[in-house]
């Protein structure tokens, strides 16, 4: 009976209605900014999948006598302080960049899913844990935190990400808990429990797939924050020096002094991140918009 | 505003300093590395003088022990000693919490107007080009880290308009005392300063807007335009007020996230605040300093959300009374 309820018509606001690909994509296609974001996304995701094709050099191979050259026909972005091609820099780093941004994104979810499901389907006690235990991560201030928390695990790639997925979790704890908090006044969730089914069981099946799309939003918007993220602490001197990124990029811009005279060597990283990170925030917004359609009203 | 309601707030914020102050203490004695090799990680000490310092701080103690130790040294104002230059965090963190005091207030207050007033015209001519250039903008805005928006600053300020870009004075040509050294303050606060109302207006815009659009639905408003009120007064006196309310609690959430924007800027400009004194931590591994500065930044911004809880039921008399 629960199972005849959900798919029924009878609750056209749950995300759940969106049972196939094919028909969410139809949503998706009308949504202009949406389709913009994803057209940006797609180019970058590209540029780091074909990274090696793409840049003309190795990131690190050093161009003798080339040090600090602007622009030109063979170094298009010009050359760093050290006479490496910035171009194929800012191109490798996009693969560094986007796969810090996602395996963060996907510490975050996890985290504020678990806390954020079991404090609005359970009362009492648990609950009022579980919200005390995020609001006190909400009022830390989150870059001081993972400044904290990087140099504590020590500076590199593995500590900026736990550091950006270990404590960027609370606005997804927060949004699935206000949606498991109306999914379980459903119905359909009664009717489960009269049938006998246990909590587990409501959780996976009922709750679980009715937040998963609002979560998959959200997490789209922690990767634009995650990424940003990544740069700021890696610009200031937590990532690993070894490992070309869109920060570390700005880093070494900043550490030799060559920005005042070397435009080319802070403006591309930068566009770079602003672009993705746009990228990212528009399609999060246009998913939201159509998981969540509270939002849709405003 | 009654007597229960401030009861209830002091004693949440007591319990969450007493929790922040704990977090602080596990949080650089339970992570990975022992507390000897992260205290005293590149400090280059001698083996008698680590036994010494270990003493000190009280690590040769069982964990409850030093608990102990460090509450009583945190509540009298005791944060230890910076590894670098020996000095005491506490003497090192005040001098820098005032600079960023100075530099994130004016920053607020100026990112506050600016975004009160274009909030309140894009909610007014709501769908026009100004309401979608300023979300674009906001969106940009926000899409760019703040050091990097600073970096581009610099190098524009620097060779369009000769500004100097790092520090809080110059060293040479100024008589203490004078307006001069107003002058030269000033100019050393240009970039900072926008660098940091670029990065923090956006969200007030947003927060602006939203609560302008909320109160144009209340039926007051309607009642007030089928009055026949002139659309200014309905705009300032009824929209504006009611609107504006939201904005004092933002403040304080935000103060969070507006630090995060000051740590980057003071790098940046090596404006000598909490910031920079952060990223010489970091570069210098001096983990007293992070730990120090860790907590302080944290009280603040629990003593802020505090301070907001307690005024805003002065300013709307509908919250608090529940």
């Amino acid at each position: 009976m629960s199972e005849a309820e959900k798919t029924s018509s009878s609750h056209p606001e749950l995300a759940s209605n969106y049972r196939s690909v094919k028909e969410f994509w139809r949503v998706y296609k009308g949504n202009r900014t949406g389709m913009v974001g994803l057209t940006i996304l797609i180019i970058f995701i590209l540029i780091a999948i074909f990274a090696q094709q793409l840049a003309p050099f190795d990131p690190n191979q050093v161009f003798m006598g080339q040090m600090l050259r602007p622009p030109g026909w063979q170094h298009i972005f010009g050359t760093n302080e050290a006479g490496q091609d910035l171009f194929s820099q800012v191109v490798y780093g996009t693969r560094a960049s986007l796969v810090v941004g996602f395996i963060a994104s996907i510490i975050a979810t996890a985290v504020g899913t678990i806390i954020g499901i079991f404090a609005g389907y359970y009362t009492g006690l648990i609950r009022e844990f579980l919200l005390r235990f995020t609001d006190f991560f909400i009022v830390i201030p989150s870059l001081v935190l993972m400044i904290v928390l990087a140099s504590i695990l020590g500076a590199g790639l593995t500590s900026v990400i736990l550091a950006i997925g270990l404590v960027g979790w609370t606005g997804t704890a927060r949004v699935v808990m206000s949606q498991t908090l109306s999914v379980r006044e459903y119905t359909f969730i009664e009717a489960s429990r009269a049938a006998g089914a246990g909590d587990f069981y409501i959780l996976r099946s009922h709750i679980l797939p009715n937040v998963m799309p609002v979560v998959f939003a959200q997490t789209v918007l922690i990767v634009a924050n995650s990424i940003l993220y990544e740069s700021v602490l890696t610009f200031l001197g937590l990532g690993n020096p070894n490992q070309v990124t869109w920060g570390q990029i700005l880093q070494f811009a900043f550490t030799s002094g060559a920005i005042t005279t070397a435009w080319w060597y802070v403006v591309p990283p930068g566009l770079s991140i602003m672009l993705v990170v746009l990228a990212f925030s528009l399609t999060g917004y246009s998913l939201d918009e159509i998981f969540n359609p509270r939002v849709r009203k405003i | 505003m009654n007597v229960a309601y401030v009861a209830r707030k002091l004693a949440s914020l007591v319990v969450t300093i007493f929790l922040v102050l704990t977090f602080n203490f596990y949080l650089f004695r339970v992570l990975p590395g022992n507390p000897f090799a992260l205290l005293f990680r590149g400090a280059g000490l001698s083996a008698n003088a680590v036994r010494g310092l270990s003493a000190q701080f009280g690590l040769d103690q069982p964990l409850w022990i030093q608990y102990v130790i460090y509450l009583r040294n945190t509540l009298t104002g005791n944060l230890g000693l910076s590894f670098q230059t020996r000095a005491p965090v506490t003497d090192l963190i005040i001098p820098a919490l005032i600079n960023t005091a100075i530099l994130l207030s004016v920053a607020s207050v100026i990112s506050i107007v600016i975004g009160i007033l274009i909030g309140m015209l894009a909610a007014w001519k709501r769908g026009s080009k100004f309401d979608v250039g300023a979300s674009a903008t906001t969106l940009v805005l926000y899409s760019m880290p703040t050091f990097w928006l600073g970096l581009v600053l610099m190098v524009v300020g620097v060779i369009y308009f000769g500004l100097p870009v790092a520090g809080m004075r110059s060293f040479t040509g100024v008589t203490p005392g004078t307006l001069g050294e107003v002058v030269d303050l000033g100019q050393h606060m240009v970039l900072p300063l926008l660098t940091l109302v670029l990065g923090l207006v956006g969200q007030y815009v947003l927060v602006m807007k939203g609560a302008l659009l909320d109160v144009f639905t209340q039926d007051f408003m309607i009642t007030a335009r089928a009055k026949g009120i002139s659309s200014q007064k309905l705009l300032w006196d009824h929209g504006f007020k009611n609107a504006v309310l939201p904005m004092v609690a933002l403040v304080a959430l935000n103060l969070g996230l507006s630090i995060g924007g000051a740590v980057q800027t003071e790098t940046v400009f090596s404006w000598p605040g909490m910031g920079l004194l952060i990223y010489r931590a970091i570069l210098a591994r001096d983990y007293p300093i992070l730990q120090g500065a860790f907590l302080v930044v944290t009280l603040a911004v629990i003593i802020a959300n505090f301070a907001a809880d307690i005024l805003y039921p002065f300013l709307d008399p509908r919250v608090g009374e529940s």
